[in-house]
C-alpha cells in the first residue's frame, strides 16, 4: 500500500511536471466545450423549429427532451475525444522509465510488479478523471437551466461509463508502452489500436444480426451506449473490467519477458 | 556477503557472462576490472535482481536473487551505469520517493535525506530540479540514492565516470569510508582506481574471470622475472656481452641513446635471488660507467593487458 502511493505521487509528479499534460487538458477542454455548445444549439433550434412548426400546422408541441438528447449525444462526442487522448496519458508510462534507465531503479527496489503496474495504472486513471472534471460544469450549467429539471441519473451513469471506458482503453496503452523505448511509437501504436477498436465498432453496426452481436459484445465502446443512456448493465460492467484485467495482465507479463531478454 | 557461483548470462549466441564465480567478504570493497563490453554491467545487474542469469547462481547476504528477489532487494544499493534520474524531480523529492520504494521507514526518511545529502555533498541543492545540475551532481545525486536506505551491499557501476578530477577523488574517499560497514562491489576500467580503493580485484575479459586476487598480488604474480632498467657507457655490445655472463641474468636487450656512447639496458633477471648488486659492481669493474640503475615494476596496467590478451590469443 506504501509502495502504491509512492508510485502514484511520483507519476502524478511526472505527469504535471510535463507540458505534454498541460497540452492533452486544453485540448480536451476546448474540443469537448466546443462539441458541447455545438450539440447544445443544435438541439434548441431543433426543438424551437419543431415549436413553431407546431403552431404553424396546430396541434400539439411535440415533447422533445432536450438535455437528455444532448446529454446523449454529448457522452458520445466525448468517448470519441477519449481515443485521441489516451495515447498520451499512456505512452511514457513505461517507454520512457526504460528511455532514461529509470526502470532499473524501479525493479531493483523492493516494489512488486503488481505495486508498480497498478500505481502507474491508477495514477493515469488519477490524470483521466481530472481531465473529465472541468466538463461537469456543462451539466451543471444544463441542469440550472433546464425546466422542468433533468435527470441527474444518465450524467452519473455516463461518467461511470467514460471512467470504466478510460480504465480499458489506459490498460491497453500502459502495456503498449511497456513494448518500446519511445514515447511517440508507443503513442502511435496505441492511437492505431484504438482506432481497430472504433472500427469494430463501427462495422458491428454495419454488419449482419450474428455478427453483428458477437462484434458489438466485443466492442468496447459499443458498451459505452448503454451508459451515456442511463442504463448500467453488468454485462457492459463485466467487458470492461475484463478488458481492464487483460490489459494489466498483458503489461505484467511483458515487463517480466522484457527481463528476459535485456 | 556476497557469493557467485557459476553464473551464465546469454544474449542468444554471445554470453556476456560465462560461468563466473567468486565471493566477496563482508565491508569488504571488490573491483571489477574489465575493457568494454566484458560483462560487468550484466553481472551486477544480475546480483540486484534486474536480471534473470541464464545459468548458475548468486546469493547476496545468503539470499539467492533469484529464489529471494525482494530480501535482496530490501539490502542492495544500486548506482546503474546511467544514473536513474527523474529531471523533472527537486533533488529532496527524488530521493524522498527512493526512500519511500527503498522501505525507509517514514520516521527515518527526513534524517536519512539530510545524512545521504551531506555524505555526497549536496546539502545545498535539495530544492534544485534535477535537469538543472550538473553531469557531476547527477552522479552524486545517483549514489545518494543508492545509499538512502543504508543498505548492507552496495554495487557501484563506474561511479566516477563523468567527474572531474577533483571529484574523482572525492567519490573515491567516500566508497573507501564506506567500506567496513558496507560490502561493496564496484566496476570500472580505470585501474589506478582499482588499486585505490579495492581490496581485490576480478579482472574479467570476454565474460570469463581471468584473475581474482588483491592489486599488489596481481602486479607481483604476473611478473615471471624481475627486471631492471640500466643506462651505462661503452660499446652497447660490448656491456651486453658483459652482462651475459653474470650468473643470474637471464636476458638483456639493449639500445643505443642518441648520441655517444652510451646505451640503456633492460635487463630480466631470475626472481630467486636479488642480483642488483652483483650487476652494478660487475659492470664499473669491467671498466664501464653505471649511470642509471632501477628495478622496473609491472604497472596494474601492463598486467591487466597482459591478462585480458593472454586470454584471447587463448581463446582464439
Ligand atoms: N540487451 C542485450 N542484448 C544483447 N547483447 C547485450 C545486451 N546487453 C549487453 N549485451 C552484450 O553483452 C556483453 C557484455 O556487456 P556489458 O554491458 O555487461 O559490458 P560492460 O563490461 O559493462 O562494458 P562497459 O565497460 O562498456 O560498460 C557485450 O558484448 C554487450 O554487447
Ligand atoms: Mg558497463
Amino acid at each position: 500500500m506504501r509502495n502504491l502511493l509512492a508510485v502514484i505521487e511520483k507519476e502524478m509528479k511526472v505527469y504535471f511536471a510535463s507540458p505534454v499534460a498541460y497540452g492533452v487538458l486544453t485540448v480536451f477542454l476546448l474540443v469537448s466545450g466546443y462539441f458541447f455548445y455545438n450539440i447544445l444549439t443544435v438541439f434548441i433550434q431543433r426543438s424551437m423549429m419543431m415549436a413553431v412548426q407546431a403552431q404553424q400546422f396546430g396541434g400539439a408541441t411535440p415533447a422533445m427532451d432536450v438535455p437528455a438528447l444532448v446529454e446523449r449525444n454529448f457522452f458520445g462526442i466525448v468517448s470519441t475525444i477519449v481515443l485521441f487522448m489516451v495515447p498520451m496519458i499512456t505512452m511514457a508510462t513505461f517507454a520512457d522509465e526504460k528511455r532514461r534507465a529509470t526502470i532499473e531503479l524501479l525493479l531493483t527496489s523492493p516494489l512488486t510488479h503488481v505495486q508498480l503496474i497498478l500505481g502507474k495504472f491508477l495514477a493515469a486513471m488519477g490524470f483521466f478523471a481530472v481531465m473529465l472534471l472541468p466538463t461537469l460544469v456543462y451539466h451543471a450549467f444544463l441542469y440550472f437551466y433546464s425546466s422542468p429539471k433533468m435527470a441527474l441519473g444518465p450524467v452519473l451513469s455516463g461518467y461511470l461509463g467514460l471512467l470504466l471506458l478510460g480504465a480499458a482503453l489506459i490498460s491497453l496503452g500502459i502495456f503498449i508502452s511497456t513494448l518500446t523505448e519511445s514515447q511517440m511509437v508507443a503513442a502511435s501504436v496505441t492511437f492505431g489500436a484504438l482506432l481497430i477498436l472504433w472500427v469494430i465498432d463501427l462495422s458491428a453496426q454495419a454488419a449482419g444480426p450474428l455478427v453483428q452481436e458477437i462484434l458489438g459484445y466485443v466492442s468496447i465502446l459499443n458498451h459505452f451506449d448503454d451508459f451515456s443512456k442511463g442504463v448500467i448493465d453488468s454485462s457492459s460492467l463485466t467487458v470492461y473490467l475484463s478488458f481492464v484485467f487483460l490489459g494489466l495482465f498483458l503489461t505484467y507479463r511483458s515487463i517480466e519477458s522484457w527481463r528476459w531478454r535485456t | 556477503m556476497i557469493e557467485v557461483d557459476r553464473l551464465t548470462k546469454r544474449y542468444g549466441n554471445l554470453k556476456a557472462v560465462d560461468e563466473v564465480s567468486f565471493q566477496v567478504e563482508k565491508g569488504e570493497i571488490l573491483g571489477f576490472l574489465g575493457p568494454n563490453g566484458a560483462g560487468k554491467t550484466t553481472t551486477m545487474r544480475i546480483l540486484t535482481c534486474f536480471l534473470p542469469a541464464t545459468e548458475g547462481t548468486a546469493r547476496v547476504a545468503g539470499y539467492d536473487v533469484f529464489e529471494d528477489a525482494m530480501e535482496v532487494k530490501r539490502r542492495i544499493g544500486y548506482l546503474p551505469e546511467h544514473p536513474p534520474l527523474y529531471d523533472e524531480m527537486t533533488v529532496d523529492g527524488y530521493l524522498k520517493f527512493v526512500a519511500r520504494i527503498k522501505g525507509v521507514a517514514p520516521e527515518d526518511r527526513k534524517r536519512r535525506l539530510q545524512e545521504v545529502k551531506e555524505t555526497v555533498r549536496i546539502e545545498g541543492y535539495g530544492r534544485k530540479l534535477i535537469k538543472h545540475l550538473s553531469k557531476g551532481f547527477k552522479q552524486r545525486v545517483g549514489l545518494a540514492q543508492a545509499l538512502i536506505h543504508d543498505p548492507e551491499v552496495l554495487i557501484l557501476d563506474e561511479p566516477t565516470v563523468g567527474l572531474d578530477p577533483n571529484q574523482i577523488k572525492e567519490v573515491r574517499e567516500l566508497i573507501k569510508s564506506l567500506s567496513g560497514n558496507h560490502t561493496i562491489i564496484l566496476s570500472t576500467h580505470i585501474l589506478p582506481e582499482v588499486s585505490m580503493t579495492c581490496q581485490r580485484v576480478v579482472i574479467i575479459s570476454d565474460g570469463k574471470i581471468v584473475a581474482v586476487d588483491t592489486p599488489e598480488n596481481l602486479t607481483r604474480q604476473q611478473q615471471g622475472a624481475a627486471h631492471i632498467y640500466m643506462e651505462a657507457s661503452g660499446s652497447d655490445v660490448a656491456v651486453q656481452r658483459h652482462l651475459q655472463q653474470i650468473e643470474g641474468v637471464l636476458s638483456v636487450v639493449s639500445r643505443p641513446l642518441g648520441e655517444g656512447e652510451v646505451s640503456s639496458f633492460r635487463i630480466e633477471t631470475e626472481l630467486k635471488q636479488d642480483v642488483r648488486g652483483r650487476i652494478a659492481r660487475s659492470v664499473i669493474e669491467g671498466g664501464f660507467e653505471l649511470l642509471e640503475f632501477r628495478s622496473l615494476q609491472l604497472s596494474l596496467e601492463e598486467v591487466f593487458t597482459q591478462l585480458t590478451t593472454q586470454e584471447e590469443v587463448r581463446s582464439q
